[in-house]
């Protein structure tokens, strides 16, 4: 059987539902493990203090944005390329999860801000990348609900998802590519003088795992939900017509 | 039990509490959603067919 198959919404429909239950109660597992972990058993930084606890949450949903993002952009590729529809559904799905990522990361970045560099917020590459990344997440949901015809609106949002690509890679290379402003580099390197000290790190990557599977468990649910909408405006199409 | 967070207790708190509403809320929208969409087929489909 072809991998395609398994995106034919009846198939969709099929093997999400098992999937489901576990995705969310493995997601809720490993982010009460990892922020508990965190938040509870780890030491304060010696200079930044006890706000590297905010680690644990602004670098997952940092991750989580941008590359929610890239999954909403190859979903539209597919959409552009195939017609896929459940594609086209899946990217509208996780927009609003992306934009509560971008959310996250925007404010708890700015908590950490204000005691860190003074400031809650600079115009530093970094942080206007991600806040122009935000509004691509407002104008790509916009764009959906301004759109009856389904096609058009995939049509529509899938390009604008590309030209908004671009400011979710530069979100992510902006400190390397300008190599100025207060935001530090990343902060989890396969570079051991880079990377944060193992005993952030574990407890880190805890939260990292419990945030990617939030989101795919979302976008399953909402994947499912567009189909149903779609069948729904189907049937009651039907039903006025006859 | 709870970590002495020292001067920036505020702010580390705030940032859990902000984000912990943030994902309760999406989770609890997607939710919902996903309920009143599904209650809606069933209908459609049972005046469909009956």
């Amino acid at each position: 059987m072809s991998l395609w198959e398994y995106a034919n919404p009846k198939k969709f429909m099929g093997w999400t539902g098992p999937v489901l239950p576990w995705a969310f109660w493995t997601a809720g597992i490993c982010l009460v493990v990892g922020l508990f972990w965190g938040f509870f058993l780890t030491p304060d930084d010696y200079r930044q203090g006890s706000t590297v606890k905010i680690i644990y949450l602004h670098v997952p949903s940092a991750l989580m944005a941008i590359n929610a993002w890239m999954m909403m952009l190859v979903a539209s590729l597919i959409w552009l390329v195939r017609r896929h529809h459940v594609s086209a559904l899946a990217a509208k799905a996780a927009a609003p999860v992306g934009i509560t990522m971008t959310l996250i990361a925007l404010m708890t970045g700015a908590i950490w801000g204000q005691p860190m560099w003074g400031t809650y917020w600079a115009w530093d590459p970094r942080l206007t990348s991600f806040l122009i990344l935000f509004l691509f997440y407002l104008g790509y949901m916009a764009l959906w609900a301004a759109i009856d015809d389904p096609d058009t609106a995939a049509d529509l949002t899938s390009v604008l998802c590309i030209v908004g690509s671009v400011f979710a890679l530069l979100s992510r290379y902006a400190v390397n590519f300008w190599n100025q402003g207060l935001h530090q580099g990343a902060s989890l390197s396969l570079d051991k003088e880079e990377n944060v000290s193992d005993v952030f790190f574990f407890p880190l990557l805890v939260c990292i795992a419990g945030f990617v599977l939030l989101f795919v468990a979302l976008v399953l649910l909402r994947t499912r939900t567009e189909i149903r909408a779609r069948r729904l405006r189907a049937l009651q199409l039907r039903e006025v017509r006859t | 039990m709870i970590p002495d967070l020292g001067k920036y207790g505020f702010e580390v708190a705030s940032a859990y509490a902000v984000s912990i509403v943030l994902l309760f809320a999406i989770v609890g929208l997607s939710w919902r959603q996903s309920v009143k969409q599904r209650r809606a087929l069933e209908a459609a489909e049972a005046r469909r067919h009956g």
